[in-house]
């Protein structure tokens, strides 16, 4: 078990991560690290002294009951939210000095998907797509198919239910080659199977060697989750 | 489905240029815009009833209009601009669309100007389109109405660029709409006084160079700093929400 998450104790010997012996030199280092994070909002105290570090192979879910700051938390690490003191290393290096790198490994998706009602899934999943990586239209529509849109990949995504259109955002996760995820809620709104198939795909991208950090109130059954409990400071 | 994940890229494997970066964003924000064309045409229809109603309201001969007209014109089109200067990142803020641009490897500040400048495609040039016509309405001779066109050409630009900075700004405040204009209508008068000033030189038939050689210099101005200001508005409205 790899100890990713050790909150007030941030050193430990990276030796000890199973993960470290099966990935090689590049994957034995944490992929993002916070260091002593501290965050107020609206006067209210959210976490502080907060040390995470995320390991490639492994999946953390951030807990906590409602407000206890899991979205602001996973915004901080994606770099959306700036109100807040610590440092954030992007594999031993500042992130800010490494802005394009740091999101080019980076996969978010927010509460809100990033799916635009007016256009078709196929056309958001090109733009969503079009600032990372080239994928010819036969990848996109595989990736949609997978995600359980076929035979929806041409009707305006105002037409669609709110699963349907989450799935769109969903489906970049079958063609993302960004070793990060940040889901926020991602599970929001999706059926029970396909829960379970995320299930799946996220424990597949673990072993081969992903990170992940997500939020859900869905029970997951994952092996060797890592939890991180938040809102204790309330 | 067997995903691989390949190790951790570096800078030298970035795989998606900044042009075609841009050229997407572009591409969907055109997109949205031709799907939802009451975004396109109710800028373009206020324009046309604002300049309609001065000779009904104010007086139709044909003197005080040809004197008047190049002055009611830029007015019209800069409150044509205001009026659909919300919806640049409106939309995009609350489906989160922005976000996920925020997050892309390229510079925001180029993903902001292809923004505005899809922005300034759908709002700005088909009022510049549209000026000739109304240029005949109030009695602008031949010569004034191609410098006031020139204007319009140059100016919406600089106007959208502008706006562009204060739609971010406000993106994060409740009822933004007041705010937006207090913000920006300041920041237009000057773009304003040289495009009339233009169009009332050409007329009497003086020199009209050095007007235009500083409306383009407004224009290089907006679009050398304009987009790293909202960039940087946009990061402060995103990091509030």
């Amino acid at each position: 078990m790899c100890p990713a998450l050790m909150p007030g104790s941030f050193c430990r010997p990276f030796g000890q991560c199973p993960s470290a012996e099966r990935y090689g030199a590049l994957m034995s280092e944490p992929l993002l690290q916070a260091v002593d994070l501290h965050c107020e909002r609206d006067d209210r105290l959210l976490f502080q002294g907060l040390d995470i570090a995320i390991v490639p192979g492994t999946i953390t879910r951030v807990e906590g009951p409602n407000g206890s700051g899991k979205t602001t938390l996973l915004r901080i690490l994606a770099g959306l939210h700036d109100g807040y003191s610590g440092d954030i290393l992007w594999r031993t290096q500042r992130r800010a000095r490494c802005r394009e790198e740091f999101l080019r490994n980076l996969l978010y998706i927010g509460h809100r998907p990033g799916v635009k009602s007016l256009l078709t899934p196929l056309e958001n999943l090109r733009a969503l797509m079009a600032g990372r990586q080239r994928h010819p239209d036969k990848n996109l529509r595989a990736a949609l198919d997978g995600s359980g849109l076929g035979g929806f990949h041409d009707v305006p995504c105002q037409n669609l239910s709110a699963g349907q259109q989450r799935r769109v955002a969903l489906a970049r996760l079958l063609i993302s080659d960004e070793p990060l995820w940040i889901l926020d809620e991602a599970f929001t709104a999706i059926d029970f199977q396909g829960v379970g198939r995320l299930e799946q795909l996220l424990a597949q991208r673990v072993v081969n060697g992903g990170a992940v950090v997500l939020t859900t109130h869905h029970p997951l059954a994952l092996s060797g989750m890592q939890r991180l409990q938040l809102g204790q400071a309330a | 489905m067997n995903v691989k994940v390949r190790p951790a890229i570096t800078l030298a494997e970035r795989t998606v240029s900044v042009p075609s970066a841009m050229i997407a964003v572009l591409r969907r924000d055109l997109q949205v815009s031709f799907r939802q064309s009451q975004d396109i045409f109710n800028p373009l229809l206020f324009f046309v009833m604002v300049v309609a109603l001065f000779p009904l309201g104010v007086s139709p001969e044909v003197e005080f209009l040809r004197q008047a007209g190049s002055g009611i014109l830029w007015v019209a089109a800069l409150l044509a601009t205001l009026l659909a200067l919300d919806h640049l990142y409106r939309h995009d803020f609350d489906d989160g669309t922005l976000e996920q641009m925020m997050l892309q490897p390229q510079p925001l500040f180029l993903l902001v100007l292809a923004k505005t400048l899809a922005h300034w495609l759908v709002t700005g040039l088909p009022l510049v389109l549209l000026a000739p016509v109304l240029g005949v309405m109030v009695h602008l001779d031949g010569n004034s109405i191609g410098i006031l066109c020139l204007t319009l050409l140059i100016g919406t630009p600089v106007l959208s660029l502008i706006g562009s900075i204060g739609a971010a700004l406000t993106l994060g405040v409740r009822a933004g709409g007041i705010l937006l204009s207090l913000l920006v209508i300041p920041l237009y008068i000057p773009v304003l006084i040289f495009g009339t000033g233009t169009v009332m030189a050409a007329a009497e038939g003086a020199p009209v160079g050095a007007y235009l050689a500083l409306m383009g210099a407004f224009l290089a101005l907006a679009l050398t700093l304009a987009p790293f200001a909202s960039a940087a508005a946009l990061k402060i409205s995103l990091s509030s929400s």
